[in-house]
């Protein structure tokens, strides 16, 4: 398990072994790596971060062209295993979290702790800090480099 | 929530010394119906009677006992049970202490029969 900010790890920690998730991520919306569990390789988490935050984006943007209520959860129950994706307001913004479960826990189990693991984030966020630096296109590489160290350390 | 079950929880909610009761989806644990009594929290409710109720079917059957049909647990302040029916749904119900529950035990199993 890896975060790239340490005060995620706990409630995280309580989350995976609560739920018996196989797989979790949490990110922003745009995508932007926060937190793994049960990912082994760069590759495979850059897509499935792509992809979740792609999906909460296509999905939303759906709702709206529809005029409904934002999808906020959305599941696949699949034979052997499953995924939940689901998007949650915290102190740090709108974050996402694609979880993988298999026939060891159930849908309404995950849902629940995942209720729990937002309760514990919100009250384990530090203040954010003041200053915001702008997000130069030199700093992108550097910055993706650190934070795959951080997620995968190495 | 499908109305379609609430005759029937509606029925079991008035037996003597019910708290509440559900109808649950088996494979996932979410809630199809409830009707509860306030502080219960149906979605966890549901969560962890679907999830007791596949340890205790995969224990049965790995014991050799078959399907289980009925599940009980007693605690110090009341109990849960748990009636597995056709059709991947299982009926949930609360109860409290001192309850009569040899006629609780069968009004669930006859009304899980009917669930589909």
């Amino acid at each position: 398990m890896r975060a790239i900010e340490p005060w995620v790890l706990g409630p995280l920690r309580s989350f995976v072994a609560e739920s018996s998730a196989r797989v979790a991520l949490l990110m922003t919306t745009s995508g932007q790596v926060v937190a793994q569990h049960g990912f082994t390789g760069a590759l495979d988490l850059m897509a499935a971060a792509a992809l979740g935050a792609a999906i909460v984006a296509s999905s939303s943007e759906l709702a709206v062209q529809m005029r409904w209520q934002p999808f906020r959860v959305m599941a696949h129950l699949g034979h052997r295993q499953s995924h939940l994706l689901v998007w949650f307001e915290t102190p740090r913004g709108r974050w996402v979290a694609l979880i993988v479960f298999g026939s060891e826990t159930k849908l309404g189990l995950v849902q629940l702790f995942l209720d729990q693991l937002v309760d514990d984030l919100v009250a384990a966020a530090p203040p954010e800090p003041v200053q915001k630096r702008e997000v130069l296109a030199a700093d992108f590489e550097r910055e993706l480099n650190s934070s795959l160290r951080a997620l995968f350390g190495r | 929530m499908s109305p379609a079950y609430a005759p029937l929880l509606e029925a079991l909610t008035r037996l003597r010394g019910i708290r509440g009761a559900m109808v649950v989806a088996a494979q996932d644990g979410l809630v199809v119906a409830e009707s509860l009594m306030g502080g219960v929290k149906g979605s966890a409710l549901a969560a962890m009677a679907a999830s007791l109720t596949g340890r205790a079917t995969e224990l049965s059957s790995r014991a050799g006992f078959g399907v289980p049909r009925f599940l009980h647990l007693q605690a110090t302040d009341g109990s849960l049970l748990v009636a597995p029916a056709s059709g991947d749904l299982v009926l949930v119900a609360v109860a409290g202490r001192d309850v009569p529950l040899g006629l609780l035990r069968l009004e669930m199993l006859r009304m899980a029969e009917r669930l589909s």
